[in-house]
């Protein structure tokens, strides 16, 4: 187990990077801690992969350094780092059985016969494929063969962290959620350091303690589930998480009035000196029909019901709002007014979350 | 892979070392005189000289039997092409009676030695006036040729979605249309590996070009042969014959040199 | 995929199945004809049943000549296979290196088969030939025309030069489709060089290897032309490999009888072996759900 420290860490790969725009991962400081279940989330192209690998030294960073505890590992090579990586698609030892398999990395570091078997059994019976060691492991449905490709990454006690990459790509839906989690429930077993990555926000939030969300190249907030929801750091954040996303009005700010379109809203708190692009945001969730007449003139569109609750989609001089209702709540047909809860509304100024009382 | 120890690039080189140097000493033949060949032992020509070459660009019962290599390899590859497209076509789409069964039969002839059919091909092809002609020699490859040629195009064939086929169809695409505007060049790079093998084993053949030709349609790899038997060696010359039929495989490696990794595993790796 | 039964579809194989039968069915019809018949000359046969058959089959000139050839196919296999596989190792992943080492290596397989043979008999050669005349500089009595080991492995040096590229070049197809998710997982696993080609390059290399192997093995069991070229079958008939004898007893001495039944059981033993393989194969494709 260590605490792995990112100090200064960038990486192109082109040759001679010139612009920001050359770097695949943008200069980041970040610690993860010791024990923690990280999920790192983005979409594609935004870098995780690319962390990943840098962490697991099958890529040299351009520049900057990686600590495990205190320990530089930026030169040393993948085996040094005592690491586990488990990818998107199985990756086994086909010709091997899947005690084989569990052994291998462990017969690879001369251990003791005895040792090996008692670990690679403790192993089998946590992935649940403890009554087929003995098969081969060719024949395995996807599901299993990833089982087996976690299991060899979990097979060695002293692995300072285990990175996931999009493991459950090609797990069926019902099995994903099984895995899910047999994956925290080892996270709380062992403990290990845990490092997830995925586009699939739901498998983010559930999975992690930490989520850490990333946009070309660079982390943009790092925080818990709830933080990620409430108080998004960047409009990129509060796009991503939740379903629908964060409503985003481009808005005129001036103390705690917001005026979008002509409209004033009251904030929650006072702003001033706010420069560039200005918007605020607001979750669907904290978005109601106004009672009163006062609010946001808009033209509904329509009302979904997805079970849980409703989805109200309304127009607003173009642009989509769209508010969570409870179940089963009441649309009058003539409603055209929405408010906002004034304590939620977020401004952002060029896409960064800006913090009550001045720039951020 | 980062880093990697001196022993790929030592071993290749050693390699390329050892299947270029017989290579080398051709060319190296090829410009000497005959004289100088048997007379002194040389690396490299002492005394340049292309007459060796013009002896064959200018000498008919020389270059004709390029010439005739060239019309009959080139007669071959299409016939095979052409009528292995259909058959593959039909073997990676449909089901019908009997065809693993033929398509196993169609492979056996792949592996029929040339020594058996030399007499049987002389007698038939005598038998229907078709002795020392172009059409006979290529038609004799079709042999081993066609079921090759059947067996790379099903395989890339098989890649091809049958819904294209169907999506096809539903845009109101006749069969042949369909088959050439849109098939066709998606398997494209399918044929051009079919048409490089069809002429490698075509152009590279002896036996059967040899028992089929005399004078009228002599391969080159025949007139080579008839001038070891000759008394009198004329090693020059012979080097230089040798030289010019690499360079036809030169070129064709050159042009298909992308796709020559993906072609020999026959599109089924 | 799913392929619907369609019984026209014998149409689409119609010019195939006649362009084959014809250049194939026909002429074996003939030598089946010969095999089974017997003539004093004059285009007037009679029967003769099995006896042609009985007598290749205990002809000692035969059962030498099918040795020989056993033996050279094994040798062949047993150098071309590991060598192309550890050529195929050894070759960049991609880049301009890896294209010239493609096209390089790629020229032997393209070489008329008489002109390997020119290419070989000439470097040999004390006189003219690089080869020869080196290793006379070097004291050896190398001479392949008359002494038959020399010329065996002369023989053997000249197929290993022209077509271990073949093996090479399915082996390197088949290292290329490996994902490299396993290396990286090899890695992390820490495992040995030796490990990685056991258990990740190895199997994954079986389908084309299985090809290669096949190929090699009916080529150089069909060997004609390149022997032929270099030592003529000699010295004496140490180099007389399984077509060159029956060439020489169809075409040379026009004994078509024998000559005819030595092609049936010829065929018939590359055609069983062939099976064989390709069983294997097509057993292999299924086991792994393609």
């Amino acid at each position: 187990m260590a605490r792995i420290t990112l100090s200064n860490l960038a990486h192109s790969y082109l040759a001679t990077p010139a612009s920001p725009a050359d770097y695949a991962l943008r200069t980041m400081d970040h610690v993860w801690d010791d024990g923690g279940a990280y999920a790192l989330l983005g979409p594609s192209g935004c870098g995780k992969t690319t962390l990943l690998n840098l962490i697991s030294g099958l890529l040299h960073p351009s520049e900057g350094r990686i600590l495990f505890g205190d320990r530089d590992v930026t030169d040393a090579p993948t085996a040094a780092r005592n690491i586990a990586q488990v990818f998107q698609f199985p990756v086994v030892y086909d010709t091997m059985t899947v005690r084989q398999n569990l052994a291998f990395p462990l017969k690879n570091r001369g251990a003791d016969p005895a040792y090996i078997k008692t670990r690679v059994e403790a192993i089998a019976a946590m992935i649940g494929m403890g009554d087929r060691l003995d098969t081969k492991a060719r024949g395995l449905t996807a599901d299993a063969k990833q089982k087996i490709s976690l299991g060899r990454g979990m097979v060695r006690e002293d692995v300072n962290a285990i990175l996931f990459d999009e493991p459950l790509t090609v797990i069926d839906p019902h099995m994903k959620w099984e895995l899910r989690t047999q994956l925290k429930a080892l996270h709380q077993q062992f403990r290990h350091t845990m490092i997830y990555v995925t586009h699939d926000q739901t498998e983010a939030l559930t999975f992690a303690d930490k989520v850490v969300v990333m946009y070309d190249g660079a982390v943009v907030q790092m925080g818990t589930p709830a933080e990620l929801f409430e108080r998004p750091a960047h409009t990129f954040v509060g796009y991503f998480i939740g379903s629908p996303g964060m409503n985003l009005l481009a808005a005129h700010v001036d103390g705690a009035v917001a005026t979008v379109e002509g409209v004033q809203l009251p904030l929650g708190a006072g702003y001033s000196g706010l420069k560039g692009k200005i918007e605020i945001g607001i979750r669907p969730e904290f978005v109601r029909l106004s009672a009163d007449g006062t609010g946001l003139p808009v033209k509904l569109r329509r009302v979904e019901d997805v079970g849980r609750h409703r989805i109200l989609r309304a127009d607003f001089f173009g642009r989509e709002i769209n508010a969570v209702l409870e179940e089963g709540a009441e649309v009058p047909a003539d409603a055209n007014r929405l408010s906002f809860d004034p304590a939620r509304i977020n401004v952002y100024a060029d896409d960064w979350l800006v913090v009550a009382g001045g720039a951020p | 892979m980062n880093r990697r120890s001196l022993s790929g690039p030592i071993i290749m080189t050693v390699y390329l070392l050892f299947l270029m140097l017989p290579i080398y000493w051709l060319i190296n033949m090829s410009l000497k005189t005959n004289n100088e060949i048997l007379g002194t032992f040389s690396l490299y020509p002492q005394k340049l000289t292309l007459d060796n070459f013009r002896t064959i660009l200018t000498d008919p019962s020389w270059y004709n039997g390029y010439i005739n290599s060239m019309i009959y390899v080139a007669m071959n590859t299409v016939i095979s092409i052409v009528v292995a497209l259909p058959a593959a076509y039909a073997f990676s789409r449909y089901r019908f009676m009997g065809d693993k069964h033929l398509f196993f039969w169609l492979l056996t002839n792949r592996m029929a030695p040339p020594a058996v059919f030399a007499l049987p091909f002389f007698q038939l092809y005598s038998s229907i006036g078709l002795f020392d002609t172009h059409i006979a020699v290529a038609l004799a490859h079709c042999l081993f040729n066609v079921p090759l040629a059947v067996w790379i195009l099903e395989g890339f064939m098989r890649g091809v979605p049958k819904e294209i086929d169907e999506t096809a169809y539903i845009d109101g695409y006749s069969f042949p249309r369909f088959f050439l505007r849109i098939f066709v060049p998606l398997i494209a790079s399918g044929i051009g590996v079919t048409a490089f093998f069809c002429f490698m084993f075509s152009w590279v053949e002896l036996l059967l070009s040899r028992t089929l030709t005399a004078v009228n349609a002599k391969s080159i790899a025949a007139t080579m042969t008839r001038t070891v038997s000759a008394s009198g060696m004329d090693w020059g010359v012979l080097a230089a014959a040798g030289v010019l039929t690499i360079v036809p495989g030169a070129l064709v490696i050159y042009f298909v040199r992308n796709y020559i990794a993906k072609g020999f595993a026959l599109g089924r790796v | 995929m799913d392929k619907p039964l369609n019984n026209k579809a014998w149409f689409m194989v119609l010019p195939v199945l006649l362009l084959v039968a014809f250049s194939a069915v026909v002429p074996l019809m003939t030598v089946v004809n010969y095999s089974v018949q017997d003539t004093f000359g004059n285009n007037e046969f009679f029967w003769n049943g099995i006896g042609w058959f009985e007598e290749v089959l205990a002809s000692d000139r035969i059962r030498a000549a099918l040795g020989r050839q056993v033996l050279f196919s094994a040798i062949i296999l047993a150098i071309e296979v590991p060598l192309g596989i550890l050529v195929a190792l050894s070759m960049p992943k991609k880049g301009f290196w890896a294209s010239v080492c493609l096209v390089l290596m790629a020229l032997p397989l393209l070489i008329p088969w008489n002109v390997v043979g020119t290419i070989w008999q000439v470097f040999g050669r004390v006189d003219i030939g690089l080869l020869g005349h080196t290793l006379a500089a070097l004291g050896i009595d190398y001479n392949y025309t008359q002494n038959a080991v020399h010329a065996w492995i002369t023989v053997i040096v000249m197929d290993v030069w022209h077509w271990t590229s073949l093996v090479a070049l399915l082996a390197y197809a088949g290292l290329q489709s490996i994902p490299d998710a396993y290396y990286q997982a090899a890695k992390i696993d820490q495992a040995s060089r030796g490990s990685v080609f056991r258990y990740i390059e190895l199997p994954k290399m079986q389908g084309v290897l299985l090809i290669a192997i096949l190929l090699r093995f009916m080529d150089s069991f069909m060997i004609y032309t390149e022997p032929f070229v270099v030592t003529g079958g000699g010295p004496g008939n140490s180099t007389t490999f399984l077509s060159i004898d029956l060439v020489k007893q169809a075409i040379g001495q026009f004994d078509l009888g024998p000559a005819a039944a030595f092609s049936l059981i010829y065929f018939m033993v590359i055609l069983l072996i062939c099976w064989v393989f390709f069983t294997v194969m097509t057993n292999l494709d299924k086991r792994d759900g393609v």
